[in-house]
């Protein structure tokens, strides 16, 4: 477990870190965007060298491969930088990685005020994000998500759109108490376990030798449940998310809702399905009821009332968190094996959608999808992402997403008919608010008010400034889509262990 | 005689085991002289002096860090490695005040000489009163500490404000010496009173006081005069319901002196408060934990709800420090049945030095000759006029509000640790609401800083802080927000010091 030379998953925290430092310590603006094409692009690089390395990697214990153990002097208490990929964190990385670039290549083109700040910001926020999904020790992996964080809200605050301070005053205190709450339910398995360490593996291997007892996994795992869940804007405590991502700048609710987003839901997989099997069943009755009922059913209905097409996509995005929620209390293999799925694929689709409404309000002058109509004659390659983007987003089968939610229907079916049905509504559901949204913006006549901005000034199509990191979500999702074994053949293999231990409390 | 004979006779002199306290005093009596020697066109120099020396007794005392337990003057003082700690920590503190000093507006008018002099005098009484195992040491320390403390607060006697807090702090001060005084009389008096068992006529030592104490488990005379004794030490920190005096002194005190009076003397009030409650009070531990136990939670609360409305920095951060006192307090509590803790205790009053001198900085920097009235809309646009210092506050108040990459994180995750060790958990969860509550007006801050563009504009602070922070304040203040993210990102080495590995 010494170090080598040449470790890309440090590489991948480091590079952004190290632009944002240079932009910190006064690099003139000119330079400060071209190192920003590396901060961004490395990353990107290194997340698919390792994608593309990582079957015929060696494997450690618990299928980690690339690991590197970094001493920040803390080895007596178990802290320390442990970066390693398995099976369920490369899919993340790689997401990372991409959708970093893409906010990034979308950030530089955008023109935004205080352009080095704002560059600055999401360096550190891409960063985080890496160091994060490769983190095998849960205090950095806690640790990199704050530092992703932090950014969020002070994006929102500074570059946001409508009620931006009160947007960011609420994602700030919700998604602190959210993350308090999962650092009390992670100290806990830490002092519970005995184990005196926050490394992953130690972990595992010493909860595999000494389950804790059933109340103490039933009370730690709510904790986290709590905890993650608020983060991942689980129902009812979702509100801060669209009202947040409707206020956020558009490179910033790429990489929150397709990325941030997810942390709580991997936290839940990776970290508290293996350690707190026996926790995991006790909820996941309540579980999948609330998230069945409430984000899929009710939060699907109340974006279907949305006429403001940000605050759609942003509610779309707690929608369809639900049927991630519902994948994990499926408790089988193929239930979290869709989770994973459906996480890449809602995070490139969610990324996407942010960025083009963001594209389409640039030629529409504003969100409220009642005031559009007709884009597609001024736009129609952006039309065309639009419409690929809804679909993926429905989970049409050809992208992405339709292998996360067929897995996670599959598992539920085992699990609860009930609720299966209920999901299968919520996709009808989302095919209506989705298409419908695609067809107000961009069919049909224009409303008077898009005439005379139409009449004032004839919308371009989409950039190439715009096109590129759009191009590279939409290849990204058609690519899963078509061939999904690229990344299921190691998320199987990663879960194949733990959540059996699950199946078999069943 | 030769030179080793010398050294091992100066090793055995209880004199040579209170060199840096000695050296404090000597430096502050050379400054008295520097002054009338001294033309007065250099003396604007002296505060100069007195920051060279204490960075000279700072590096001595950094080069003979390492010392065995040691008791001095017949076990009046224990000189050890956690005093080690405090002292570095008080001579940091004192440092940075004295820079601050020297920038600060309100500090200019009045006699400047004097105020370097009783800095340093509180500091090695600082020392002493960390050191001291004997009561009658802990009062003379503490008195000699608060006195010079009641000067300092009422410095700038001409602002009625600052008057006002100097007779705020003179009869609330008084009074927890009268609390503690009187404590330490009742303690004294039934350990010595001949019907008791263990009974001992040397009960002014801590160790002689807690075999009796052992010996009585549940005498009501002892259980009241520890009740007085820790009301006390709470008052010196602050911690609830002893917290009434915070926000006005704070606001009223120059902003140094409150910097001084928010960090060091709630350190040293926290060291003597560890202290009493590890080696002394244990065979009380059925009154006292509870005690701390509710003092902790509404200590935690307190400060986070009443900071919510503030509009004024200095009360701002007066009662955020209120709720840091409860956190550390926490660790106090939970020292008894976590070993964790005493190292929580230490690593929380460092990172809460570095990130509250970051901030004390950039609040003296854009201070005004009224040093009592610091709104938050002083600090609308901020970053655009001074990138550094919104960048040390926002730093600062991160670390403050323990959110990674900061030292302040570490230091919460430690207390969190510490508190689930010792099976705190409900006052684990009325810290993580506390921890919350605090995001919001740190944040309101920082968003001061940051995001009021249209904001009231405040043409005053914008020239001061355009000003910046001259070189030697800008240099400690760059140092201290590179500390707080470094021990964020590497945290061993403070962790491994202040637990004594």
């Amino acid at each position: 477990m010494s170090a080598p030379a040449f470790d890309p998953l440090l590489l991948s925290v480091a590079a952004p870190l190290a632009v944002a430092l240079a932009i910190a310590l006064g690099l003139p603006k000119r330079w400060a965007v071209k190192l920003a094409y590396a901060g961004f692009g490395v990353p990107a690089l290194v997340a698919l060298e390792v994608w593309l390395r990582f079957g015929a990697a060696a494997k450690e214990a618990h299928g980690y491969a690339f690991v590197t153990d970094y001493s920040t002097g803390l080895d007596r208490l178990g802290v320390g930088l442990k970066l390693g990929l398995n099976g369920i964190s490369l899919p993340l990385f790689v997401l990372a990685g991409l959708v970093g670039f893409a906010a990034g290549l979308y950030a530089i083109q955008s023109k935004a005020e205080r352009m080095k700040t704002y560059l600055l910001l999401l360096l550190v926020m891409h960063a985080g994000l890496m160091g994060t999904f490769a983190s095998v020790n849960v205090f950095f992996f806690y640790f990199f998500h704050e530092l992703a964080l932090i950014p969020t809200f002070i994006m929102v605050g500074i570059w946001g759109g409508r009620d931006r301070t009160y947007a960011a005053m609420m994602m700030t205190v919700y998604l602190t108490l959210g993350a308090m709450l999962s650092l009390v339910g992670l100290i806990a398995i830490y002092v519970k376990s005995g184990a005196t360490s926050f490394d992953l593996m130690v972990l595992r291997d010493t909860l595999a030798s000494a389950q804790l007892g059933e109340t103490t996994q039933k009370h730690i795992f709510g904790l986290l449940l709590f905890g993650f869940g608020i983060l991942v804007s689980l129902w009812p405590f979702h509100s801060w998310a669209p009202l947040g991502y409707g206020a956020a700048p558009s490179s910033a609710a790429m990489l929150h809702a397709g990325v941030l987003k997810k942390f709580g839901l991997y936290g839940l997989l990776q970290i508290a399905l293996p350690l707190l099997p026996f926790g995991a069943h006790q909820w996941s009755h309540a579980l999948a009821v609330t998230a069945g009922v409430g984000n899929v059913l009710v939060i699907g209905l109340v974006t279907m009332a949305q006429r403001d097409l940000k605050q759609m996509v942003g509610y779309s995005s707690v929608m369809h968190m639900g049927y991630a929620f519902l994948g994990i209390a499926a408790g089988s293999v193929l239930g979290a094996g869709g989770v994973v799925m459906l996480m890449v694929a809602h995070g490139l689709s969610v990324a996407l959608l942010f960025l083009l409404s963001t594209s389409v309000h640039r030629r529409t002058r504003t969100f409220d999808m009642d005031q559009m109509g007709g884009l597609a004659r001024n736009a129609p390659v952006l039309a065309g992402l639009f419409v690929a983007a809804t679909f993926a987003s429905i989970g049409l089968p050809g992208f992405a997403n339709f292998w996360g939610e067929l897995p996670i229907f599959v598992a539920l079916w085992d699990f609860s008919h009930a609720l299966t049905v209920v999901a299968l509504t919520g996709t009808v559901v989302s095919a209506v608010y989705g298409l419908r949204a695609a067809a107000l913006v961009f069919f049909g006549p224009p409303s008077e008010a898009f005439a005379r901005v139409v009449a004032a000034d004839p919308p371009p199509d989409i950039t190439w400034g715009e096109k590129i990191p759009a191009l590279v979500l939409v290849a990204t999702l058609l690519f899963v889509g078509v061939w999904p074994k690229s990344f299921s053949a190691g998320i199987d293999r990663a879960l194949a262990a733990p959540p059996a231990a699950v199946v078999a409390i069943r | 005689m030769d030179f080793s004979t010398l050294r091992s006779m100066a090793a055995a002199n209880p004199w040579w085991a209170i060199w840096p306290e000695i050296s404090l005093g000597c430096l502050a009596l050379l400054l008295l002289v520097v002054e009338t020697v001294l033309p007065r066109s250099a003396q604007a120099r002296i505060p100069l002096i007195s920051v060279g020396g204490q960075a000279g007794i700072l590096a001595a005392l950094v080069l003979n860090f390492a010392t065995p337990y040691r008791a001095a003057f017949n076990g009046l003082l224990m000189i050890s490695p956690a005093g080690q700690l405090m002292r570095v920590f008080f001579l940091v503190s004192s440092i940075l005040v004295s820079l601050m000093a020297r920038r600060s507006p309100a500090l200019q008018r009045a006699p400047r000489v004097e105020f370097h002099h009783v800095v340093l005098v509180v500091t090695a009484a600082m020392m002493l009163l960390v050191e001291s195992r004997n009561f009658v040491m802990l009062f003379v320390a503490l008195e000699t500490v608060t006195v010079g403390l009641y000067i300092l607060v009422s410095y700038c006697r001409a602002n009625p404000k600052t008057l006002e807090a100097g007779l705020k702090y003179l009869i609330m001060g008084a009074l927890s010496s009268a609390l503690l005084l009187f404590g330490i009389v009742l303690l004294y008096g039934v350990a010595g009173s001949p019907g008791l068992a263990g009974r001992t006529a040397d009960a002014m030592q801590y160790g002689g006081l807690a075999g009796f104490l052992e010996a009585n488990p549940g005498n009501f005379l002892a259980a009241a005069g520890i009740a007085l004794v820790l009301s006390g030490v709470a008052f010196k920190i602050g911690a609830f319901p002893f917290q009434i005096w915070v926000p006005d002194v704070y606001q009223g005190a120059p902003t140094p002196v409150t910097a001084l009076l928010a960090v060091a003397s709630k350190g040293a009030g926290f060291v003597v408060l560890l202290v009493l409650v590890t080696e002394v009070f244990t065979a009380y531990a059925w009154m006292v934990e509870p005690a701390l136990v509710f003092m902790a939670a509404a200590t935690i609360l307190f400060g986070n709800l009443a900071a919510l409305k503030q509009n004024n920095v200095k009360r701002l951060i007066g009662l955020s420090g209120v709720s840091h006192a409860g956190f550390i307090l926490l660790a106090v509590v939970s020292s008894a049945r976590a070993p964790i803790s005493v190292g929580a205790v230490y690593f929380y009053l460092y990172a809460y030095l570095i990130a509250s001198f970051a901030v004390f900085g950039v609040m003296t920097v854009l201070s005004g000759p009224d040093d009592t009235e610091q709104e938050l809309g002083d600090y609308a646009g901020l970053a655009k006029q001074s990138p550094f210092l919104a960048g040390v506050l926002a730093c600062g108040l991160g670390s403050l509000a323990g959110i990674p990459p900061f030292a302040g994180f570490m230091a919460k995750l430690f207390v969190f640790v510490a508190a689930f060790r010792a099976r705190h958990f409900g006052l684990l969860v009325v810290a993580v609401a506390g921890v919350v509550i605090s995001i919001y007006y740190y944040f309101g801050w920082i968003r001061a800083a940051y995001f009021c563009d249209e904001g009231p504009v405040a043409p005053k602070t914008a020239e001061r802080a355009r000003a910046g922070a001259g070189l030697a304040l800008g240099i400690a203040l760059a140092g201290l927000t590179a500390a707080s993210v470094v021990l964020g990102f590497y945290q061993g080495p403070l962790w491994n010091w202040v637990s004594g590995r």
